[in-house]
């Protein structure tokens, strides 16, 4: 059974949630409210390491309108076992449980929660407090940790660690006639998606909970509360409709989470908890790393040996674990690899993956590295990638699903003009502006993860379908609406996604730019089921006109089933329901990953990212006037959310290049510029020109509806293809991002 | 933030006396002030609301400009007048903050805006200007945003204002009321370096209200610029920014008004090096020449060291700007 036109998967489509989005009438997880609900501001410690000697209340307590002050000593119940606490993406060790006793571990960790009436009352009160500390010494600082850096002995579920040695790296480094070895550091960047962290836990008569959280999976969400306060499932609904941007920070429950659902079922109450934009730099962070990368090749640019190493942040209490050497195994061809990854401990928050993790630190390193021995070479940089394209997984020996990368250097070298890029470094000028060309590949894997999904056929028709899948702002409820449509030739507005919400099918988080690949295959298999059921109902009327008719003999539009060869001889839907004796029509659908297909193919996303900077000869200003993403991304469901990713990515890239820093006041273990005034992000003036372009890629593995996803691809590859332009345009090469004024003052001069 | 009384006065006279109490603050734009009183900065027992006050014009009287201390710095910015008369001034605050925050900001506020510097803003740390005599953590601290001209032990802190920058060179007046009556005060002479005092920002006095700020026409026709050197492209508070103005006479200097953002407690001015420009050519040996004279004395703190070089450089560009008669463009970011 097909439909007679696809109007909608593969078009440009506008959001279908945009309108109430920009009316103000989607509400987010801090916006519910109910009658009597009490708002709880929570306390942040000030020191970095040790513990608190004592608190007093006592002035917070006379506060008018608080009504409990929550610290280590009167906390409610909660699970005791380590385990209790794990979520669905939690990396190993011992996950922070919330006031759990009087040691700290980091600089801003929650110490105190005040519930009162009024938010102001809370804060205010949360003002009073006085906490004393017994500090014991700290160390932010990852340069001081770096000999003390262990591999990670227990692995992060879903992350592979660097795979085995191949070849004999060293060796080969030693004997190639072109090397290069050199350090990188890209600084701690923090996720600050425009909502802030909140949750408002509304109690309901005999205990259940309905959560608005603000996750990127309701049921990770879900399943935490109701494992770590003991709740049935039925008890505990979290939801989650729309998401005000996470990057990564949402895919774990955020404390928040634990303080609304606590403090509410201790007072019986409902209860709203929201975090400040500064305690929101407290929470998971892309790690402070350092990587040195050490590359060899022939005189033609062959690759004989690449080695790359890779020192990452993580907490006390958690071995935080991101791929960020494993892709520079396998994004070129070379029979000597050996790539180490190592983690060392400071006093922070553990890290969380944010945008791309791993990949966005990694590829940076590597694409900066190729972009010198390119140069040592005399070789062209684009051309240096083309030589080494990979035709296989190096690291597993596995095939592409497929792999357009190809098509991605031409199509954006093309748009960009490399052609008339002139190799040597500031060759290119316009008045006191060096301008300079800049190339970089992306990659990301593309993932299929394990979801369900129903489709719901209502009497009149139109189609309802559901997976507890989230949008945090990539378009996921609108690809899933043009899934749904296409299925069954309706218009958008016949067809009403469901998502956002733990009772509905089973979903992965948000993450890993999975998504569209899972939830959308998930519902398309909803859908053709559905289909399945409702041409057996029809052919089983009384009568039924579609009586003789095979399953591939008919075709749906205009809420109609009807024979191709002659369209007159059709039902309506309605038509069917109502004989069927129906209300509705429900049916499920699942994917999951084909295990024998995966012990042979692998899939990624590609890209190649071309960039333009001018740079002031004198001030070290820059400015990124262009940059081209070239991106191979399997089917392209909606060009326009599509293209919103990946300049979204790009912009993000940017930041990694030009502006995102944390900066920590060592001697205190802070960080200090926890503020959108003093942690920059790209403004609109730092954007200009950014055209994006989907190369044809025809996938028929990754995923049953050909999708490979493109929520982080647009960051990877970004900052090295505009570190590499300031190259181009200055000469100078810097090493440590962002690459600020003062970097580029600072920097020795090509000689 | 912390529970306060809030009035809202209609007259100046009834501001001055609900400004007596020295728990008081007046609330402007709030802008700045709101964002304390979140991080406990501000701990302010009375708010004083002083946005009914009939302060908000903008009046032009021969080659005088009077603004009302409430005159947003949008309006300002904005009005034809002073696009056309005192374009400095327009390009100084366009080159500040972003469109939203401008159009709350007010010319008081502007001027009486506390620093960025990270510390003073964690009331955790220790900081003099926040709690007098606990020490300046930004010293041997992240101090990339700190001064490089005098500063003191006790504070390294810079003023943020682009606006006041433009307003150095445009020997501008003060126009301020309280208790003791009105007086005025030279704008050189509002701000102070941080000195033993870093608590104290400027020479206003206790329970004064600022009600107007009067600048004469500038001399320099359409040598001026201001340039604004940053860590992105818009919205960041100057790391350097430079106003410069030359009257230029038969191809010689023969005045020259140069006042930096971003390296002191105050916008900088050095009358002696001005000085020494004139009867110069402007070309770029003197600028450059001029640049190094008024960083002689820069010490940097570590991690701000390069804001030497960067203030030299930028000194010597915004004075050949200026010279060419082609002020920064403050929306099309290509510095010329
Ligand atoms: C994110 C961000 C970025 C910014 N970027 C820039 C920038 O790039 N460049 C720049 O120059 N500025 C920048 N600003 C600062 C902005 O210009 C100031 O916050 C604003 O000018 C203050 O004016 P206001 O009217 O809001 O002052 P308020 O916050 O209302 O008041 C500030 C102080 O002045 C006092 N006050 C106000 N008016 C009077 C008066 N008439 N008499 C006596 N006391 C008074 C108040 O009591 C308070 O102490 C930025 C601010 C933010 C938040
Ligand atoms: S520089 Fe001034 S404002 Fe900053 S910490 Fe030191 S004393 Fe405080």
């Amino acid at each position: 059974m097909s439909v007679i036109e696809q109007l909608h998967v593969g078009r440009p489509t506008s959001r279908v949630d945009g309108r109430l989005k920009v009316t103000g009438k989607a509400q987010y997880a801090a916006e519910y409210s109910t009658n009597g609900m009490l708002y709880g501001y929570i306390v942040s410690s000030t020191i970095a390491a040790g513990h608190i000697s004592s608190m007093d209340l006592t002035a917070a307590r006379r506060m008018p309108g608080v009504v409990e002050i929550f610290t280590h000593e009167n906390r409610g119940k909660a699970a005791w076992l380590d385990r209790k606490w794990r979520d669905d993406v939690a990396p190993p060790g011992h996950p922070f449980r919330p006031l759990h006793s009087d040691r700290i571990l980091f600089d801003g960790q929650p110490v105190a929660l005040v519930v009162a009436e009024t938010f102001e009352a809370a804060r205010d009160a949360a003002s009073l407090i006085a906490i004393a500390y017994e500090a014991d010494p700290h160390c932010t600082e990852l340069a001081r940790k770096r000999n003390e850096a262990y591999v990670p002995p227990e692995k992060r579920s879903g992350i592979p660690p660097p795979p085995d040695p191949r070849g004999a790296a060293e060796q080969a480094y030693a004997d190639a006639p072109v090397k290069i070895s050199r350090d990188y550091r890209i600084n701690p960047e923090h996720h600050n998606p425009m909502e802030m962290f909140g949750s408002t836990c509304v109690y309901e008569q005999g205990g259940k909970l309905t959560i608005y959280d603000k996750t990127q999976g309701s049921q990770n969400a879900q399943g935490y509360v109701t494992s770590v306060f003991g709740l049935s499932g039925d008890d505990v609904r979290v939801v989650n409709h729309y998401v005000g941007g996470a990057f990564g920070s949402g895919l774990r429950p955020q404390h928040q989470l634990f303080f609304a659902v606590m403090a509410s079922l201790e007072l019986e109450r409902s209860v709203r908890v929201t975090m400040t934009r500064k305690q929101m730099f407290h929470i998971g962070y892309r790690p402070d790393n350092y990587q040195t990368v050490s590359l060899a090749a022939d005189r033609d640019g062959r690759l004989q040996s690449i080695m790359h190493d890779a020192v990452a942040a993580t907490s006390h209490y958690e071995d935080y674990q991101e791929a960020v050497v494993n892709w520079s195994g396998l994004m070129y061809h070379c029979d000597n690899v050996k790539l180490t990854y190592q983690l060392a401990k400071l006093n922070t928050a553990t890290p969380c993956d944010m945008r791309a993790p791993g990949a966005a630190i990694g590829v940076t390193a590597m694409e900066c590295a190729l972009d010198e021995l390119a140069y040592e070479l005399g070789i062209d940089p684009l051309e240096m990638r083309r030589i080494n394209f990979a035709q296989k997984d190096e690291n597993t020996n596995k095939e592409f699903t497929s792999k357009a990368l190809m098509e991605c250097y031409r199509a954006g070298a093309a748009a960009f003009g490399w052609e008339r890029r002139a190799q040597q470094p500031r060759a290119m000028r316009d008045g006191r502006q060096l301008v300079g060309w800049g190339v970089s590949t992306g990659i990301w894997d593309a993932f299929l993860q394990k979801a369900q999904a129903s489709a719901t056929l209502k009497q009149d028709g139109t189609l309802e379908v559901a997976t507890a899948a989230s949008d945090i702002g990539t378009g996921t409820w609108t690809i899933l609406t043009q899934i749904g449509a296409d299925a069954f030739g309706l218009p958008l507005e016949d067809v009403q996604a469901r998502i956002g919400d733990s009772s509905l099918p089973m979903s992965p988080v948000e993450g890993g730019s999975w998504t569209a690949a899972s939830n959308g295959s998930a519902v398309q298999a909803a859908c053709d089921a559905l289909k399945q059921s409702l041409f057996k109902l029809a052919t089983k009327m009384a009568n039924s006109p579609l009586a003789d008719a095979s399953f591939d003999d008919v075709a749906l539009e205009g809420r109609r089933i009807f024979r191709k060869d002659d369209p007159a001889r059709g039902l309506a839907i309605s038509e069917i329901m109502h004989a069927a004796g129906l209300s509705e029509l429900t049916e499920q659908g699942k994917v999951s990953p084909s295990l024998i297909q995966m012990m042979n193919y692998i899939s990624y996303t590609h890209s190649a990212v071309f960039a333009e900077v001018q740079v002031d000869e004198d001030l070290g200003v820059v400015r990124v006037t262009r940059v081209v993403c070239a991106a191979a991304a399997g089917r392209i469901l909606n060009p326009k959310t599509a293209r919103s990713q990946i300049l979204g990515g790009v912009v993000m890239g940017i930041g990694m290049a030009l502006h995102e820093e944390g900066m920590t006041d060592h001697r205190l273990g802070k960080i200090m510029n926890a503020n959108f005034a003093e942690y920059h992000i790209p403004a609109h003036a730092d954007v200009e020109d950014i055209e994006v372009i989907f190369v044809d890629e025809q996938d028929d593995k990754v995923s049953p509806i050909g999708v490979k996803g493109l929520g982080e691809i647009g960051i990877v590859g970004t900052a090295a293809a505009v570190a590499n332009a300031i190259f181009h345009a200055t000469g100078k090469r810097v090493r440590d991002f962002p690459i600020t004024i003062d970097k580029i003052l600072t920097a020795p001069p090509l000689s | 933030m912390n529970r306060y009384d809030y009035v809202r006065p209609d007259t100046v006279a009834d501001a001055i006396t609900a400004l007596a109490n020295p728990d008081a603050r007046a609330l402007a734009g709030g802008t700045n002030l709101v964002d304390l009183m979140k991080y406990d900065v501000a701990r302010p027992a009375l708010v004083v609301d002083i946005n009914r006050l009939p302060l908000k014009s903008i009046e032009v009287s021969g080659d005088k400009l009077r603004v009302g201390a409430l005159v947003s710095n949008s309006d300002l910015a904005w009005h034809p007048d002073v696009q056309a008369r005192w374009p400095l001034l327009a390009s100084a605050i366009l080159a500040g903050a972003s469109p939203q925050l401008r159009n709350a900001a007010t010319t008081g506020g502007n001027l009486l805006q506390r620093t960025r510097c990270y510390y003073f803003y964690d009331p955790s740390t220790a900081c003099n200007k926040r709690a007098p005599g606990s020490g300046c953590s930004a010293i041997g601290g992240v101090n990339r945003i700190h001064a490089i001209l005098g500063a003191s032990s006790a504070c390294i802190a810079v003023h943020p204002s682009d606006m006041c920058v433009a307003l150095a060179v445009l020997g501008a007046t003060v126009e301020v009321e309280g208790p003791q009556g009105q007086r005025e005060i030279p704008f050189a002479e509002f701000h102070r370096l941080p000195g033993d005092m870093p608590e104290r920002d400027n020479t206003l006095q206790q329970g004064e209200l600022i009600t107007a700020v009067a600048i004469p026409a500038p001399q320099f026709g359409s040598h001026f610029t201001y340039l604004k050197l940053r860590d992105r492209l818009s919205y960041a508070f100057a790391l350097v920014s430079v106003a410069a103005a030359l009257q230029i006479e038969n191809g010689t200097i023969k005045d020259a008004r140069i006042a930096l953002g971003g390296v002191a407690h105050k916008p900088w001015r050095d009358v002696e090096a001005e000085q020494s420009l004139r009867g110069q050519a402007p070309e770029p040996r003197v600028f450059e020449a001029v640049a190094q004279l008024i960083l002689r004395d820069a010490k940097g703190q570590g991690e701000n060291d390069f804001k030497i070089e960067l203030a030299t450089r930028a000194i010597a560009r915004a004075l050949a700007q200026a010279a060419a008669g082609m002020p920064q463009n403050q929306s099309d970011k290509v510095i010329q």
